[in-house]
């Protein structure tokens, strides 16, 4: 996203809020969002309880990047045979990772998703713009 | 203010997840525990039982921000391992891959993770445009990235996860029309990089302390990112297939990735190390721009990591103009040999620092076994205990919170990438 910001940041200054984006700032609300982009896979209960907080916060959610929309390539470890899966076991264990790793609609209903890695970034625009057009008509 | 402990739950301005925790008794600092808390994905698993051409667009998913480092790496490792010696155009390919990388991702976190600090702005998109001198630097930040994208998309098919480079060669060579296009990208977009430098060189940062720098520098005489010998900073150079005798792994109970030291002790890896050990071999044009500013280096100032950063992209675009300026490029089809059983070992200077990718293949052509040590996590005890020494010297007067500021900040300097440091399973590697 920091990349599509090279050519659209001017627009996207005067347009956007970011709420809470901490690539971006350190003072981050997250209170009530107009859209929550989710990037990456739910690796732990942590990560799922964060995510459903998300959801009750904002009115529309994007999953974006294959890591949310199915969960690769973190999801490698639930295709692991049986000596792959006892070799990281420990591991899943002391930092009290699920055991498999879960897709953002896995855990919460998803409004609309950007696969691909690297996501699309003109379907990203084409998304964004659709869910920002759909708050301007909701205004009007 | 004695005793304390002192958390940060999520460090912010960083590629990834990472959090702190600093106990303070008796006004000394106990511990410190900088914790990365990006869960694994378990690549070195995951390479298991795949055929080495696999690997290069696997592993890029280590990470979204330096992604064409580790594909290049894994290239390296997987041309060792099957014996192919890349043709001089493809050389030539990879560096210029990697440079559009380096202007990328250097301004990426000059602009966006560490201006923010210098100016007093929460956010690179608070700068204010009515202020002549911020909205030039947004212009900058954002046209500068935009250029070492469109390097990448010409030389690579993408800045992300690229597309051209391969096992054997590139499927793609850069047209004409692109290459203009590029050099007046490029040319446009230097003067702000000497702008960038200036601020970076005028940073009132400082942190100093005595460490090891290390990187790969290359036994040529242009600074690059891809070839040379392991220099320890100690008058040693190690040839690349021997790194793994030099490095010791140590295992963090509260964090998700390794660390490690050499010969016992810490040691820093990226563009302050590069600059420290490699300064001489800048490009000439590079050099003649920055005069005196190259006076700095070498220097144990944590905070001139920024600044060699910056010169890194002047470098980048002063040698890819040379390079594109002089040479035409033609088809060439990829180098193919059949795999055996082999050990294949890559190393490149990553944004962040030294990058090493290796891969056993076994008798049947798959791989067996793989390793990766990934820049942030050689820097991990460094800057532990860097903001061990910050805290001694900001004790016992300064408030708590700007204390966490300035370990923000310091870890900032560093630019570390937890994505990428979060990724694998230590692997106990029998000496071949």
């Amino acid at each position: 996203m920091t990349e599509i910001m090279n050519d659209h940041w001017e627009e996207w200054k005067k347009l956007l809020d970011f709420r809470h984006a901490r690539v971006l700032k350190s003072k981050n609300v997250l209170d009530e969002l107009d859209i929550a982009f989710v990037e990456g896979a739910i690796a732990s209960e942590e990560q799922e309880q964060q995510l459903r907080e998300i959801r009750k916060k904002t009115k529309k959610l994007v999953a974006v990047g294959a890591c949310a929309v199915v969960g690769m390539p973190a999801a490698q470890r639930n295709y692991f045979n049986e000596e792959q899966k006892r070799e990281i076991e420990f591991l899943v264990a002391r930092f009290a990772a699920l055991p498999k790793v879960l897709k953002v609609a896995d855990v919460v209903t998803v409004d609309a998703q950007v696969p691909g890695c690297p996501m699309d970034p003109d379907n990203f625009l084409k998304v964004l713009g659709e869910v920002l057009g759909e708050f301007q008509t909701q205004k009007a | 203010m004695h005793n304390f402990d002192l958390t940060l739950d999520r460090l912010t301005k960083v590629e990834g997840s990472a959090s702190l925790e600093v106990r303070v008794r008796d006004g000394r600092v106990e511990h410190v525990h900088f914790k990365i808390t990006e869960y694994k994905r378990f690549f070195t698993q995951a390479m298991q039982g795949k055929p080495p051409v696999a690997l290069p667009q696997l592993l890029s998913r280590i990470c979204g921000t330096c992604s064409n480092a580790h594909l290049l790496c894994s290239i390296e490792s997987c041309e060792r391992a099957l014996g192919i010696s890349p043709s001089e155009q493809s050389k030539i390919l990879k560096a210029l891959t990697m440079y559009g990388l380096m202007i990328r991702d250097h301004a990426l976190h000059l602009y966006l993770f560490a201006l923010p600090d210098l100016f007093d702005k929460d956010s690179f998109l608070e700068f204010d445009e009515t202020d002549p001198v911020q909205r030039q630097l947004l212009h900058d930040g954002f046209a500068i990235k935009a250029a070492g994208n469109f390097l990448a998309k010409l030389i690579a098919g993408r800045s992300v996860h690229a597309p051209y480079p391969t096992v054997g060669g590139f499927t793609h060579v850069p047209e004409k029309e692109g290459i203009r296009e590029a050099i007046q990208k490029l040319n446009d977009v230097r003067p702000a990089v000497l702008r960038l430098a200036k601020i970076f060189e005028e940073a009132p940062f400082r942190f100093d302390r005595k460490t090891n720098f290390m990187a790969l520098v290359s036994e040529g005489d242009r600074y690059g990112f891809l070839e040379g010998c392991i220099n320890t900073g100690q008058g040693e150079c190690i040839p690349e297939q021997y790194y793994r005798e030099h490095l010791e792994q140590v295992v963090l109970p509260y964090s998700q990735a390794s660390a490690y030291r050499h010969e016992g002790g810490a040691y820093m890896v990226g563009a302050l190390s590069r600059m420290n050990l490699a300064k001489d071999k800048l490009h000439p044009r590079t050099k003649d721009s920055l005069g005196a500013t190259l006076d700095h280096f070498p220097s144990t100032n944590v905070f001139h990591n920024n600044l060699a950063q910056a010169i890194e992209i002047l470098h980048s675009i002063d040698d890819t103009l040379d390079i594109l300026s002089s040479r035409t490029f033609v088809q060439e089809p990829p180098i193919k040999k059949e795999p055996h059983e082999a050990v294949g070992i890559g190393v490149i200077e990553a944004p962040r620092g030294t990058l090493y990718h290796k891969i056993e293949v076994g008798r049947d052509g798959l791989v067996k076994r793989g390793e990766i040590v990934v820049p942030t996590g050689q820097n991990q005890i460094n800057i532990e205990e860097d903001i061990r020494g910050l805290v001694e010297e900001l004790l016992p007067e300064t408030p708590k919170e700007k204390i966490i500021f300035e370990i923000e900040k310091l870890i900032r300097a560093y630019d570390p990438c937890m994505s990428c440091a979060a990724h694998f399973l230590k692997v106990d590697w029998l000496q071949q």
